[in-house]
């Protein structure tokens, strides 16, 4: 228990996927102009990395790890993501048309996203048990959702702001991304602390 | 080095496999003519028609429950392309465009304090009621410029101003503005009153230098009350838009200096 509870401060605040580890740095600026985007696009990302991550360490640990194929890892991952994440929308489609429509046009958006991949890499790379894997997934996911609300809410409200004109639109979303970015430094050492309190 | 690449294939093929009975299985019938639909409106998605985006539009309208004529922006070549597709026939329609109905620039309008807080029309008629001694003109803050979809909307001497050719009508400046000041109007139309002051004249005056004062003589220029090109709101001149007047020469007549010949304003981009 103690365990996942670390695992998920790291995953959420201090190894947080976008603002430490840099990875969805494309849908963090991206679909962070409105809060109910941003909620909407957490949302599609919690489901898919959580998926994903289950299927890809399934074809890690029964198909190439078995036959010493660990060297393909990266290739036979981002065909397996790509071609999941479009059997989910088919699928959503047709079972769940109301999440369909909430989440649906951030679907495809995530084919590609280097946090989907991140987490199986990291996953293949710390050779974690299937639950842990994709609870690591799950908390990650959070953390990357948690980032994008903060950072559309911090958006939402620049807005408003009369900013020079040469730092207008993307250049003070970057500034901005940075800042958050340093204030979520403060956090390291948080996981280490826990772990010790915990042991 | 076989067993990858045949391992690589083997995955692809199981994946190609999949998805496509999938998308044989498990594939929604949608109506076909919604694709056309939506191919057939413009895609700015600006919701000037109230639904969200010209996909929610074309749902709507294959569904029967919206008329075909509310895309501003796409106009009566669209209406006549969706009716074309639909077999219903299309609500005419004429374009319209957003008139700001102010006059006051800075130099003729009394500002009655300094604000400097934030720079949104909303917020500002919010402190005190904004910094223009007139409580019905435009701000200047430029609301209705950040929520236009076609960036039609500029701010010049503190007013706000539309590019006609640009504007797609869609009304999201109308919601926005906190005084209530921008209309959608038919594009043909060329005399418009640039007030939205309903006071006396004396108190307009105190307030603005080309504010309307109600005088009626536009109404008598322009042949009368029988003619009905104007209506009065209190002390302020309104034009019947549905019957507008066309005689130009009772925009020079007007004492106040509030009424314009085609007021819209090119961008220059």
């Amino acid at each position: 228990m103690g365990r996942y509870i670390v695992l998920t401060v790291s995953a959420v605040l201090v190894n947080n996927f976008v603002l430490s580890r840099f990875l969805g740095c494309c849908p963090f600026l991206g679909v962070s102009k409105k809060l109910d985007t941003a909620l909407g696009m957490s949302g599609a990302v919690v489901f898919v990395m959580t998926i994903a991550s289950a299927v890809t360490w399934c074809l890690d640990r029964w198909l190439l790890f078995p036959n010493g194929l660990g060297y393909i890892h990266t290739l036979a991952f981002i065909l397996v993501i790509a071609a999941l994440v479009q059997f989910i929308d088919i699928a959503m489609k047709r079972f769940l048309p109301p999440l369909h429509a909430a989440l649906g046009i951030f679907l495809p958006l995530i084919t590609t996203n280097c946090a989907v991949l991140g987490v199986a890499e990291m996953n293949y790379a710390s050779r974690a048990g299937c639950g842990e894997a994709v609870f690591f997934a799950f908390a990650a996911a959070i953390g990357f959702g948690f980032a994008l609300v903060l950072f559309s809410g911090i958006r939402e409200k620049l807005a408003h702001a009369d900013p020079p004109r040469c730092f207008r639109g993307i250049a003070l979303a970057l500034v901005t991304g940075g800042l958050l970015a340093l204030a979520f430094m403060g956090f390291s050492g948080l996981d280490k602390g826990l772990e010790r309190i915990m042991q | 080095m076989t067993v990858a690449i045949l391992c690589i294939a083997g995955i692809g093929l199981v994946a190609a496999v999949v998805l496509a009975i999938a998308d044989g299985c498990l594939s929604v019938k949608e109506d076909p003519r919604i694709g056309m639909v939506v191919a057939a409106l413009p895609g700015a998605n600006c919701g000037g028609c109230g639904f969200p985006g010209c996909d929610g539009y074309a749902r709507a309208l294959v569904a029967g429950t919206a008329p075909n004529g509310a895309c501003a922006a796409g106009g009566e070549a669209c209406a006549a392309e969706i009716a074309k597709i639909l077999g219903v026939e299309a609500v005419a329609t004429e374009r319209r465009v957003a008139l700001v109905k102010c006059c006051g620039t800075r130099s003729e309008a009394i500002r009655v304090g300094d604000y400097n807080g934030i720079c949104d029309c909303g917020v500002a008629a919010m402190t005190a009621g904004g910094d223009k001694g007139c409580t019905y003109g435009c701000l200047g803050y430029g609301a209705c410029a950040n929520v236009c979809p076609k960036g039609a909307i500029s701010i010049r001497d503190g007013l706000a101003k539309v590019d006609k050719r640009l504007c797609i009508g869609c009304g999201k400046c109308v919601a926005v503005c906190p005084r209530r000041l921008i209309e959608l109007v038919p594009a043909s139309a060329t005399i418009h009153v640039l007030c939205n002051n309903p006071d006396k004249g004396p108190n307009v005056r105190k307030v603005c230098g080309v504010g309307c004062m109600g005088c009626h003589l536009c109404e008598k220029n322009s042949g009368g009350k029988e003619a009905g090109h104007f209506t009065f709101q209190g002390f302020l001149a309104k034009v019947n838009y549905a019957n507008p007047p066309t005689d130009a020469a009772i925009v020079a007549k007007c004492p106040a200096k509030c009424m314009m010949e085609d007021p819209h304003f090119e961008s220059g981009r």
